[in-house]
């Protein structure tokens, strides 16, 4: 074998497809074309640029024949699912979160084309906070604006140490900004004091063999010094002790199902309210007071909510309350508010719906205009009322995480999945289109959860003959046009 | 491609063209002498009038809170959309339309080339993008430069060529086409849920005021030889007695303007115009304002008219909106920038019955009758602040008949109807002055050299309007004339008929007009500034721009600074 050259190219200043951080300081060191090395990233980033050419893939167009998957080329694949989409009357389409903007565009033509319904993944997600926001407003800022100023950081029903690994310390309590310092160092030593007491535990677990693990210890009815220090504050509001949780200056733990209550008595408190019981929501009223008094104390705090308050007990409600409690907060302060989303493009999915409907998410297309009555018009309730008559799906897996009935229906009708992967949605499906990745194997656009675009590069090629979603939806939105042409020549 | 608009009344102010009866000849997307007769596409203009197409020099249409505006606002939509049809796209309407629409309905006014006034840089992209996916129209953009750290940095230590160099980077950057300064100072104190309110006053942490960011900016401006003039909207906005603070800014500026040319506009005048010290007793302030512009030349204006309607108020003005929200309990939303700027959302309804909304509406119509020349101030409604701009035909029609604001004066609150200026005034504009207040000042104002006349050379965008002034008095017709520019009888964009009676009869992707500002010493980017840009942004610095192929008809001028 002669020798062969290796060639290793470094890319610097790359936007992260997984989370809705977007921390775009990857750097990426690529040796044959395949990604060998990733720097800045978190473990989820790392999995991604690593692996993504894994045994998982998906890399030649199936259709389902005989009740199998059979491999075909991809003018068949894609004239197979336009004639599904052509046909159908209410096609839904669904995913475009983990897409590019760009591959959205194109999404919400087709889906005017055939006249169908148009969701993204917010449907099982943010929706609820979307809602609230057309009721109450919010008051937000990009998260630049946090690093700089805000002194006091509450996470809400969210975790970010495991699902934003690199939220805290890019752009709150762990990051430097203008006006106010990085909190990183008292961290250090807190988790330092934390491992070594959980040793020590352990140790004299393993020495008193037979010890019973003892009662967890009550709370105290003082909040711990930390609260009182200058400079940043992290709060961590949850139902259960998190790896977040533990480096927060305060815990608050939530009775499950209880934030509304939680939210209104801080927004009674705010308001100079008294509130005549002990305790609210598993809370000593005494603490919240003084949690209370922090928040009307501080020159600038953000609340950080997740699926945690969005999809427990009150949805929407809940973001109503806490919403109204930031708007509340601004009589007194300056105080913001920002929704924890998921995936990468979330925020760039309903950006580009918006732009073009006016609606966020769950457009119906279906009488030749955007209509938006979520509930009715979205995704999931379509599917729970078995009314759709095809789906496409994009660059989600909805088999996996909707209603069982809502999948159920799905996978009764005509199913288009395009996608990188082999998800369970694509073993069901009836046509299969592999797709490359967008930031990884394409470029496109995405959202930050702030609202800030950034680009997603392209740094490696795709497998061969392996389309990005973008250029797959517009050959099926080709093709849709030209059947539509002749059935209309044909009716004539 | 060639096109022939024959015998009609044409108004071309620029060439001094004021309703002869002339034709018109196209060629490829410009205005030529003359074309083949015999092969050309002939329009018969006979007893119509023809114009250059319509330019609005202040119109919020796209960007991130233009779309945070249409996320709030789904009860705004679903009374007012537009169905697909085999030649355009659907979409929503009203105060704050999807982007489809948008591009549709200027069209269908005789509207071609539209000016977005504010562009948080970060968030260039997004504005871009959107641009992009607005049809019909040529575009251009202001990024918002008042509050930037580096302009409060630069300016404080008086580095003036070090700041231009900056703003000319950015303008390229983000490519931008204006300087837009939005409540200098108040918007970095806002970050901190402060303001200012004069402009004198320190902005907290910068060690520097408004007054001199607005004067930095328009030496930088000049350095640059921007072909727009800095582009504010002044401090103190919304407020009682801030007549005031309008004309401190533009005095602030007098020393500044060379010659005739002007060196400031401030734009939604009527927004500033208040006389007064509180809601109570706010009277209108656009004799003060309107005395002062007919007595110097360095300033521009646009009106900001209101409309009474249900609108969405989105101003960069972060302090502003909080206010508004305050006094009206609306929803609100505010969206801060890191570095730049800040922005607010408020949905309004504008009352005839409503004292402080009667003044308003009384206070914008008396700026453009009572300011003389009409080359200095131009219609706008702030789109969709004074309300939704397909309600530009009503205003002319306010403009032009005395009867027609005296129909409306008998149904505004009493008080502010008598307390308008308005009854004393009988000037009613020609349509010579209405083509220089919606096109021809805007693109002179703009220094859009190809746009706003049909001179030989000049782009071919044109609307022609089935009215003949001949036969039609507008002081007693104005209703005809609204309808007239409601629905022009065509538009012509690019040299191809677009819109027919309101009809779209092709959907045509406009361009985005940008500056390429090539200073002798550009900024350089070393390490040490990717270092800064780190610190003062969360992304890195080679993700911040908005590089060509975010523009899908790119249309950049070169501009040469004397620095």
């Amino acid at each position: 074998m002669g020798y062969v050259k290796r060639k290793m190219t470094i890319v610097k200043a790359v936007t992260c497809p997984v989370c809705g951080s977007l921390c775009d300081d990857i750097e990426l060191t690529i040796e044959n074309g395949r990604i060998v090395k990733v720097k800045n990233g978190c473990a989820m980033c790392e999995s991604k640029f690593l692996s993504h050419n894994s045994e998982h893939r998906v890399l030649k167009p199936l259709i389902r024949k005989n009740g199998k998957l059979v491999e075909v080329s991809l003018e068949e694949a894609v004239k197979r699912a336009a004639e599904i989409l052509a046909e159908a009357n209410y096609p839904i389409l669904y995913g475009w979160s983990s897409t590019s903007c760009e591959a959205t565009r194109v999404g919400l033509e087709l889906a005017e084309e055939v006249g169908g319904v148009i969701d993204n993944t917010a449907v099982v997600c943010h929706g609820p906070s979307i809602l609230s926001i057309q009721d109450i407003g919010i008051s937000s800022c990009t998260l630049g604006q946090i690093r700089h100023r805000a002194d006091l950081v509450v996470y809400w029903g969210s975790n970010p140490w495991s699902a934003h690994p690199r939220h805290i310390e890019r752009y709150t309590a762990f990051s430097e900004g203008r006006f106010q310092r990085s909190a990183w160092k008292g961290y250090l030593t807190k988790i330092k004091a934390s491992i070594a007491k959980k040793k020590i535990e352990s140790a004299l677990r393993r020495v008193f063999f037979r010890r019973k693990p003892s009662v967890p210890p009550q709370p105290r009815m003082e909040l711990p010094p930390a609260m009182f220090k200058e400079g940043r504050k992290l709060i961590v509001i949850d139902v259960r002790k998190t790896k977040s949780a533990e480096i927060a200056d305060y815990f608050m733990q939530v009775e499950p199902n209880k934030d509304y209550e939680l939210l209104q008595a801080f927004r009674a408190l705010i308001r100079d309210q008294e509130i005549d019981v002990d305790e609210v929501a598993g809370v000593p009223v005494g603490y919240l007071e003084e949690v209370a008094d922090l928040m009307i104390r501080c020159g600038f705090g953000i609340l950080f909510f997740g699926v945690g308050l969005t999809m427990s007990k009150g949805k929407l409600r809940n973001i109503d309350a806490a919403l109204s409690l930031v708007r509340d907060l601004n009589m007194r302060t300056k105080f913001v508010i920002m929704p924890m989303r998921g995936h990468f493009n979330v925020a760039g999915a309903n950006t580009v719906f918006t732009w073009q409907t006016g609606y966020p998410y769950a457009v119906d297309f279906s009488l030749g205009y955007p209509r938006y009555n979520p509930g009715e018009t979205s995704v999931t309730d379509v599917l729970l009322r078995g009314e759709s008559e095809a789906s496409l799906i994009v660059a989600s897996d909805p088999v996996a995480n909707f209603p069982r009935k809502a999948a159920e229906h799905l996978v009764k009708n005509p199913l288009i999945v395009i996608d990188p992967h082999m998800s369970v949605t694509a073993q069901m499906a009836d046509v299969v289109i592999p797709s490359a990745f967008v930031g990884i194997e394409a470029s496109g656009t995405a959202y930050r959860m702030d609202h800030v675009p950034l680009p997603l590069k392209k740094v490696v090629d795709p497998p061969k003959g392996v389309l990005p979603d973008e250029e797959i939806l517009r050959r099926i939105l080709s093709e849709v046009r030209k059947l539509k042409r002749k059935m209309l020549v044909e009716a004539a | 491609m060639e096109l022939l608009i024959k015998n009609g009344f044409v108004y071309d102010p620029i060439n001094g063209v004021n309703g002869e009866k002339m034709d018109i000849a196209t060629r490829d997307g410009k205005i030529v002498e003359n074309v083949n007769e015999s092969k050309a596409l002939k329009i018969d203009a006979s007893g119509m009038m023809v114009m250059p197409g319509g330019v609005d020099i202040h119109c919020h249409i796209a960007g991130s809170e233009v779309n945070t505006g249409r996320l709030l606002r789904p009860e705004d939509h679903f009374r007012d959309f537009e169905r697909k049809t085999p030649k355009t796209r659907s979409g929503v309407g009203y105060s704050v339309p999807s982007t489809f629409t948008t591009g549709y309905r200027y069209a269908r006014m005789g509207y071609t080339t539209i000016m977005n006034p504010s562009m948080p840089p970060l968030e260039a992209k997004h504005t871009h993008e959107e641009l992009n996916d607005t049809p019909m129209l040529d575009k251009a953009t202001y990024p918002l430069l008042g509050d930037w750290w580096f302009v409060l940095e630069y300016l404080k230590d008086g580095k003036i060529e070090e700041c231009a160099r900056y703003v000319a980077w950015m303008m390229t950057t983000t490519k931008g086409y204006a300087i837009k300064i939005v409540n200098p100072g108040g918007l970095e104190a806002w970050g901190s849920g402060r303001n200012v309110s004069s402009i004198d006053d320190q902005v907290p942490y910068f060690g520097t005021t408004s007054r001199e960011i607005i004067r930095g900016l328009c030496k930088v401006n000049k350095l640059l030889n921007l072909p727009h003039t800095i582009h504010v909207h002044t401090n103190n906005l919304g407020k009682p007695g801030n007549y005031l603070t309008a004309l401190d800014t533009m005095k602030c500026v007098e020393d500044l303007a060379s010659g005739d040319k002007p060196a400031i506009h401030i734009t939604h005048c009527q927004f500033c115009a208040f006389k007064g010290s509180d809601w109570r007793t706010i009277k209108s302030g656009a004799e003060e304002i309107a005395k002062y512009v007919n007595n110097h030349s360095h300033v521009t204006l646009d009106t900001g008219q209101v409309i009474f309607t249900d609108t969405t108020t989105m101003t960069a003005d972060g302090p502003f909106q909080y206010g508004l929200h305050e006094l009206s309990g609306n929803k609100w939303v505010n969206h801060d920038v890191e570095t730049e700027t800040s922005s607010g959302i408020v949905p309004f309804r504008y009352r005839r019955k409503s004292y402080v909304h009667a003044i308003q509406w009384s206070t914008g119509l008396e700026l453009a009758l009572l300011v003389r020349d009409p080359w200095k101030i131009f219609m706008t409604t702030d789109h969709p602040n004074g309300g939704p701009f397909i309600y530009y035909p009503r205003i002319i029609a306010w403009f032009m008949s005395r009867k027609a604001r005296e129909t409306t004066l008998k149904k505004i609150n009493p008080r502010a109807e008598s307390r308008s200026l308005l009854p004393s005034t009988d000037r009613e504009l020609s349509f010579y002055e209405i083509a220089i207040m919606t096109r021809a000042g805007q693109a002179n104002a703009l220094g859009l050299k190809d746009k706003g006349h049909l001179g030989t050379g000049a782009d071919a965008d044109i609307a022609v309007y089935n009215i003949n002034p001949e036969t039609t008095d507008p002081s007693k017709k104005y209703r005809t004339v609204r309808r007239a520019f409601e629905n022009a009888a065509y538009t012509i964009k690019g040299g191809k008929i677009v819109a027919k009676n309101g009809e779209i009869l092709r959907h045509v992707k406009g361009a985005t007009m940008w500056l390429d500002v090539q200073v002798s010493e550009p900024i350089k980017i070393t390490e040490e500034m990717k270092r800064r840009f780190r610190e003062y942004w969360t992304v890195e610095y080679e993700n911040y721009p908005v590089t060509e192929n975010y523009l899908e008809v790119s249309h950049p001028t070169t501009i040469k600074a004397d620095v």
